[in-house]
């Protein structure tokens, strides 16, 4: 009964997405308040209809009610609790559930916190973001039904794949969705701003804080599933340019882009239809993400179990809204005239710098991801491109953009001096220098990247740190505890990707590995660190049994710690999976895995030493956290009640007629 | 959506054995790093998108053994990569090679990089002349009226 109505839900929560978008824009063409009014009760009531389908899903799942077909294909009644309910979106239908269900949540956030915003842009926001509601439920609805029953329910299910029964993985999508859903806010301000006709400061500043926080659960999002590959996958892999990682990756480099150049906007009225293009562009990348991982078009190691019908579906979804949008973008771009006037050598000259290179970055990881489709189509060529490709090509955008980041950031706006900011920066400069040319000593004889990668995260971070000095003026430290948040985000972010950027470069160089043989009592010596396998033994987990290790991790004779890498299987998938043990420190990780059996008796063995491997995450936290304190910022939030009052000087908009 | 789908593809994989094994490994440690590194450039036919030195299936472990073998037989690692080309075509190669219609792929980065350089450089450079516009002739008018009063 329950899934009935969680069905009926869905239906109807369709025709008030119908609503949602259809009457507001009228309203708000013919300016009628009472039809633009309806936008709030609508986006309200398509949330809480989509709430209560989810709810209705998720208590499906929890009683395991294998009646219907999609908690029969996805989960088992032994299966731990958390992986029930994570399982809701362990599979297509139920993930493009919590799709829609945020789509509506952000709809609905236009309306609990957009008090503020001209009437008719609030109705015109409210109602894109009802049309992309639309587009999705019937998506949803027509082609994913999550609530098919089955006429004779089996007494058990099949159970969730192994390998998503990982609290690092359970949590991965909600993140990732929140993300990508989340830049269709910027997406549903740019249309409205286009129908507008006008885009001024006030828009730069209401449209960066969703685009911000779009960001930020990109960035958490994808840094759990490439922090899940480390510690699951066995090899410690963290990212593989799979067309499905670019599809992340994409949208997370254009709305890097995108909360920059809003910048612009709302401080210097400039690059207004540059930031218009990139909001469209960037959720266009989101519904190209959705695209590749759900119609199998391009090869992955991801993908959801395929379906043409499904992506044929998702591919005119993508066409009309970034159609229809570039479309009503040419009609209305020449009209946005910008205002604001600055030298070559300012900060608005060098975000447009940052712009190009995260542009032209997400630019080739597209070229790249959807390549080998266009060389079969078009040249009947079959290929791939792959990780080797991708690290030439990427690399050098990477190493300009942090290279300039520290000047940019350090710049004034309109008309800087370089000799003032590079005066600021020498002792970061010297210290960088330094840390390259020691590294360098240190390593004769390897590549150039360990090197370049450390000397590239010490200038970020020391320029960071230099930036948040700077903008103590000359009353000292006593300031630091004064300045606005949006300056600690700002450092805090910036210095976040000097981490990574160290962390992966001194992984990718430095990485010590050993594959032997071992027996029980065995021991080997790598980097320094002794490994003895004690001893293995068979366990019985709840839904899996498991080969365990017992490892001894010593340095010098002093004993470290005891690692438990774990070889599972699940019999009711009948699937194995490898679980890493892992000593986790600030400076490197031992990493060991246990493998099979061998027939002369003993097991497969490897371990891995990976220096500054948690530092690729720590920095993504870094990013995270410097994100979240912009948004945490008293200018979103003391603005939200001063736009109430009108300002006849500032936030004039350029009218478009 | 994304890494958690691994999965369902990597069920469809053998997964008996996990990437290297300890009786692959070449005695020669120099070759051995050769192997590895060739390892990496090379495909893994029936699997989703992943090198054979990382992946689990038994053809990936036929590859790196042949690749294991040619090296042992004497061969540069542009011979090798020939012999594998040779057999199994271009798609086994992770890094596609730069000839043919392929250099549309291998140029596309750096020839936007420089539209976009041109582009961005004359809107920076209008930009910094706006200076007259901030005033047309008419407002300098009232606005030495205005000084004038």
């Amino acid at each position: 009964m329950l899934n009935e109505l969680g069905h009926f839900a869905l239906i109807l929560a369709l025709a008030v997405a119908i609503v949602q978008t259809v009457v507001p824009l009228i309203g708000a063409h013919r300016r009628w308040p009472g039809w633009m009014a309806v936008a709030e009760p609508a986006a309200n009531a398509q949330f809480l209809l989509i709430a209560f389908s989810f709810a209705a899903l998720t208590h499906a799942f929890v009683t395991s009610d294998f009646s219907l077909r999609l908690v029969m294909q996805n989960s088992h009644s032994l299966k731990p609790m958390l992986y029930k309910i994570t399982g809701v979106w362990g599979n297509h239908e139920g993930s493009m559930l919590l799709w829609v269900l945020i789509v509506a949540l952000f709809g609905a956030s236009a309306a609990w916190f957009g008090g503020a915003l001209p009437s008719t842009l609030k109705a015109r926001v409210i109602a894109v973001q009802g049309a992309i509601g639309v587009a999705f439920l019937a998506f949803l609805i027509f082609t994913s039904n999550p609530f098919l029953r089955l006429a004779e329910p089996p007494l058990d299910g099949n159970d969730l794949n192994p390998l998503l029964q990982d609290p690092g993985l359970a949590f991965h999508p909600p993140f990732l969705y929140l993300g990508y859903v989340g830049l269709s806010m910027a997406f549903s301000f740019a249309v409205a701003a286009l129908i507008e006709g006008r885009v001024d400061a006030a828009w730069g500043r209401w449209v960066r804080p969703w685009t911000l926080a779009a960001w930020v659960f990109l960035t958490i999002g994808i840094a759990l599933g490439s922090w899940w590959a480390y510690y699951e996958l066995g090899w410690g892999g963290f990212w593989f340019w799979d067309p499905v990682e670019n599809a992340s990756f994409m949208p997370w480099l254009i709305a890097a882009a995108l909360l920059h150049s809003a910048i612009v906007v709302e401080k210097r009225e400039s690059l207004k239809s540059w930031t218009i293009l990139l909001a469209i562009v960037a959720f266009g990348f989101s519904l190209i993400g959705a695209f590749i991982t759900r119609s199998g078009i391009i090869t992955s190691v991801h993908a959801f179990a395929t379906d043409p019908e499904r992506g044929v579906f998702l591919l005119w979804i993508t066409a009309i809204f970034m159609g229809g949008a570039l479309t009503l973008f040419a009609a209305r771009a020449e009209a946005l005239s910008s205002r604001g006037v600055f030298s070559l050598v300012s900060r608005e000259s060098m975000l447009v710098l940052n712009n190009i290179l995260l542009a032209v970055a997400a630019f080739v990881v597209f070229v790249g991801t959807i390549w080998p489709l266009i060389s079969e189509l078009a040249f009947d060529r079959k290929l791939s491109v792959g990780e080797p490709f991708f690290n030439m090509a990427f690399t050098p955008f990477f190493v300009g953009l942090g290279l300039a980041l520290p000047v940019g950031a350090m710049m004034a706006w309109k008309r800087a001096k370089l000799g003032r900011v590079m005066r600021q920066l020498m002792p970061a400069m010297i210290l960088a220098v330094a840390v390259l040319a020691l590294v360098f000593a240190l390593q004769t004889g390897r590549s150039a990247l360990g090197p370049i990668g450390l000397m590239l995260g010490t200038w970020l971070v020391a320029g960071a740190a230099t930036d948040l000095w700077a903008r103590t003026g000359r009353s000292g430290a006593g300031r630091l505890l004064r300045l606005p948040r949006n300056d600690y985000g700002r450092v805090t972010a910036h210095a976040g990707l000097g981490v990574t950027v160290a962390g992966i470069a001194a992984m990718l160089a430095w990485q010590s590995e050993d594959i032997r043989v071992m027996q029980e009592g065995d021991s080997l010596t790598l980097a320094g660190y002794d490994i003895t396998l004690d001893s293995v033994e068979r366990i019985q987990g709840p839904n899996y049994i498991s080969t365990t290790g017992h490892v001894t991790l010593s340095r010098n004779g002093r004993e470290i710690g005891q690692l438990n890498p774990e070889k599972r299987f699940y019999p009711v998938a009948r699937m194995p999976t490898t679980e890493a043990g892992i000593d986790n420190g600030i400076m490197r990780d031992v990493y060991v895995v246990i493998g099979d059996p061998q027939d002369a008796g003993g097991w497969a063995f490897r371990s891995y030493v990976k220096p500054l491997a948690n530092w690729i995450w720590g920095g993504a936290i870094l990013m995270a956290i410097g994100g979240a304190l912009s948004l945490s910022d008293r200018r979103y939030r003391v603005a939200a009640g001063a736009r109430r009052t009108p300002t006849p000087n500032k936030g004039q908009g350029v009218p478009a007629e | 959506m994304k890494r958690f789908l691994t999965i369902l593809l990597l069920v469809l994989m053998p997964m008996t054995a996990l990437a290297v094994q300890p009786d692959e490994v070449l005695d020669d440690p120099a070759l051995e790093t050769r192997a590895r590194e060739l390892s990496k450039g090379l495909r893994c036919l029936v699997c989703r998108n992943e090198n054979i030195d990382d992946s689990n299936a038994d053809l990936a472990r036929d590859l790196r053994l042949l690749v294991r073998e040619r090296l042992v037989a004497g061969d540069t690692d542009e011979e090798v990569i020939d012999f594998v080309t040779e057999r199994y075509g271009e798609y086994v190669l992770l890094q596609p090679r730069t000839g043919g219609t392929n250099m549309i792929l291998w140029l596309a980065g750096p020839a936007m990089l420089l539209l976009a350089f041109g582009i961005g450089f004359a809107y920076v450079r209008k930009r910094g002349q706006g200076q007259e516009e901030v005033l047309s002739t008419d407002e300098e008018a009232r606005l030495k009226e205005i000084l004038d009063r």
